[in-house]
């Protein structure tokens, strides 16, 4: 997902007969569906964990505007240019509207800027593979930003309402996202044999990293069980996995496209496919630094950042002349 | 999850037809002016005209849709790409317009895509690489200006479908022209190195504006009908935009009369032709496709 | 760090005429620039017809542990609530 292996420095999850009374009122309130708002009391480790999980989700937007960046300048027609470039423009709006709800918690945007490019926080593992041709900005579009509304979606009930209110928002505009995505896609899939082959390799490649977005099964997990507790967290990964494989097998068939999964089979019993797990080891080389992008994402976020320091200070030294030549103008 | 009332977007329906009213008429015959006797010079230059405007809003939108993604600050990225999203829609509507009136059943698409070099016809000024954003805000400035007042002229054309299409990018060039301009003004008087940066800018890129307003045949033609106004009518207004500005941003306007110029003759620099060997590419390396 | 940008509040009346609502947040160096980004970010779908943008630090706000003493008391006013009043049918629409 975009915020993956998000800790909450719970070692067990208390029952409410455990915690100290205000915590217990707290939790009370989130057991009732109420929204903890900013400057509300909450346990250090709530407030903790959602900087962590909003943060990462923000970095995830403005780190994810660059592989569908990437083809910006080579989109085939006009109005695909158009399409890729508003779409990859709202990632950018996503990525504030998140980072200002992060903001509301004390920690400010900058502060966590720095730490994204000092690498001591993560951003999805998703966004540091390749886009090699047109056709995976199809893939993009349908599988990932898929396998993120996924998440997304039930994360508009969320109990912190700052980061409620950015997801609602941020669903409300990515209702396009996807279907654009598979636009391509069906495009691609249904062209010339050289697309034919672009639609079917992009899935190959797209498929089983998305399929990681997820993360790793967090059945036995303590953070995911205090996320699920605090109503940070909605779904298990496996569930919500489980629910975007259903959802999009059928799409790859009408596609005309193959699933690169031969342990892939609908399962009567469950109601859903069977299917094999992604390769974890690969997983975490990617979030520790060693998938095929890494360096050039972060690079690219890092250089963006330090061109435009004069930029944002040049803007600040104006503002303030204005200010102190009004004062100077009152005070005559 | 249900989804949620929409209580800010207005109904998309509603959206698409408010701008296809504001789509500038189709090609409806009983329309347009100039069509009762064609009179060829003027077709061809009206052509000619038509790629001239197309050109520089693709090639400028193209240059500002590479800041995506890289912008200075979060605020500014969308921004940049709201001006670049106005330009490439502006795009679609000269060139559509440019293919229809060469009647060879060319789309804005083939225009943009297939045609080389020498074909294109924007001035010099907008295919410069982007440098720094001082860089690019200042093409940015320099071009805003001439685009509105161009724009304005055009929007009294005698050619209807010229007349409609610049009414409506004549509100998406104010809005750029402010932003633009303001943010000049801010930057040149900020600090000292984005003053330095600024007036680097300007230094570099003030030989590239006059090309804006050198007039040729095709111009000559336009002007004749009121199709097009004489570039050189432009200057006084676009001078009394820019040196204000200019001079509340504290920067000094470089001396010197002399201009750069080709780009609306075919002649290019360097930077166009891997401009379009970058956006070109899939429609190159896959004639015929469709996507 | 150099100083970073302000924090502004914005808020959006949109095309139905209802009341500036509030949209999100944004940095910007002042008021001026908080209105320009704001039509940026938050008007790209042509939600809004007037933008107001407020310094977050003047933001002046009842304290959470305040809610009970301030919103309680209107609780009890159930007057102020149209379902109060029990109007019969053959008014028609009221």
């Amino acid at each position: 997902m975009y915020a993956q292996l998000v800790k909450t420095d719970a070692t067990q999850v208390r029952g409410l007969d455990e915690m100290p009374p205000e915590e217990r009122a707290f939790q009370e309130r989130i057991d009732r569906g109420e929204k903890i708002e900013p400057k509300e009391w909450m346990p250090e480790g709530y407030r903790k964990t959602l900087i962590r999980q909003i943060g990462q989700h923000a970095h995830s937007e403005i780190v994810g505007q660059l592989p569908e960046g990437n083809w910006i300048t080579r989109a085939p027609t006009l109005e695909r240019k158009a399409i890729l470039l508003a779409k990859v423009q709202d990632e950018a709006g996503h990525g504030l509207y998140l980072y200002c709800a992060a903001e509301t918690l004390g920690v400010s945007r900058d502060e966590l800027m720095e730490l994204l490019h000092a690498g001591k926080m993560k951003y999805s593992s998703i966004f540091n593979y390749p886009t090699l041709t047109w056709a995976d900005m199809g893939a993009v579009g349908w599988l990932v930003d898929g396998a993120a509304i996924m998440n997304q979606v039930p994360l508009q009930r969320t109990s912190y309402g700052p980061y409620s209110r950015a997801m609602i928002r941020i669903c409300k505009e990515e209702s396009f996202h996807q279907r654009q995505g598979y636009d391509i896609m069906t495009k691609m899939a249904g062209g010339t044999p050289a697309q034919k082959h672009m639609a079917q390799d992009a899935l190959n490649r797209f498929w089983f990293p998305a399929l990681m977005m997820f993360g790793p099964s967090d059945k036995d997990s303590v953070h995911s069980a205090q996320s699920m507790a605090w109503r940070i967290k909605m779904n298990t990964n496996d569930e919500l996995r489980q629910k975007f494989v259903d959802q999009t097998v059928p799409q790859a068939e009408r596609l005309g496209l193959t699933v690169p999964d031969e342990g892939l089979r609908w399962n009567e019993d469950k109601g859903g496919y069977d299917f094999s797990e992604p390769d974890w080891s690969e997983f975490f080389e990617v979030i520790a630094g060693n998938g095929p992008c890494n360096r050039e994402r972060l690079g690219a976020r890092v250089k963006a950042w330090e061109d435009g320091a004069w930029f944002r200070d040049g803007l600040k030294a104006h503002a303030d002349k204005a200010v102190r030549a009004r004062m100077a103008v009152a005070a005559e | 999850m249900p989804s949620l009332p929409d209580v800010m977007t207005r109904d998309a329906a509603a959206l698409a037809a408010s701008a296809a009213a504001a789509r500038p008429a189709p090609d409806d015959p009983a329309d347009e002016v100039g069509r009762e006797p064609v009179h060829e010079p003027t077709r061809a230059a009206l052509v000619e005209f038509l790629t001239r405007m197309g050109d520089n809003t693709l090639v400028l939108g193209h240059r500002l849709s590479e800041w995506c993604g890289h912008g200075p600050a979060l605020e500014e990225d969308i921004g940049v790409a709201n001006i670049a999203l106005d330009l490439i829609g502006q795009t679609q509507f000269w060139l559509g317009l440019a293919g229809e009136v060469e009647g060879r059943g060319r789309k804005a698409d083939d225009l943009a895509f297939l045609r080389d070099v020498w074909e294109f016809r924007n001035v010099l000024l907008v295919e410069l690489p982007n440098g720094d954003y001082g860089h690019t805000l200042m093409r940015q400035f320099l071009f805003d200006a001439w685009h509105v007042e161009a724009l304005r002229a055009l929007a009294a054309s005698t050619e209807v479908r010229v007349a409609g299409i610049a009414a409506k990018a004549v509100k998406e060039a104010h809005y750029h022209l402010e932003k633009s301009a303001d943010l000049v003004v801010r930057l040149g008087d900020g600090t000292e190195e984005s003053r330095r940066r600024m007036q680097a800018a300007l230094d570099v890129l003030w030989p590239y504006a006059g090309e804006l307003f050198l007039g040729d045949a095709v111009d000559a033609v336009l002007a004749e009908a009121g199709i097009a106004p004489d570039p050189a009518s432009l200057r006084a207004a676009w001078d009394a935009t820019v040196r204000p500005i200019l001079a509340e941003a504290t920067l000094r306007v470089p001396d010197g009369t002399f201009a750069h110029k080709g780009g609306r003759r075919g002649i290019h620099t360097e930077h166009l032709g891997r401009m379009l060997a970058e956006m070109q590419f899939l429609q190159r390396a896959y004639p015929g496709a469709t996507w | 760090m150099s100083s970073e940008w302000p924090l502004w509040e914005i808020f959006i009346r949109g095309q139905h005429g209802l009341n500036h609502r509030h949209v999100g947040s944004l940095h910007a160096p002042d008021a001026e620039l908080a209105i320009k980004n704001a039509r940026d970010v938050y008007t790209r779908r042509n939600e809004g017809v007037s933008i107001w943008a407020v310094r977050s630090s003047d933001i002046v706000a009842s304290s959470p542990s305040d809610k009970g003493p301030l919103f309680e008391p209107s609780n009890s006013k159930v007057y102020r609530h149209p379902t109060f009043y029990d109007i019969p049918g053959d008014v028609g629409h009221m």
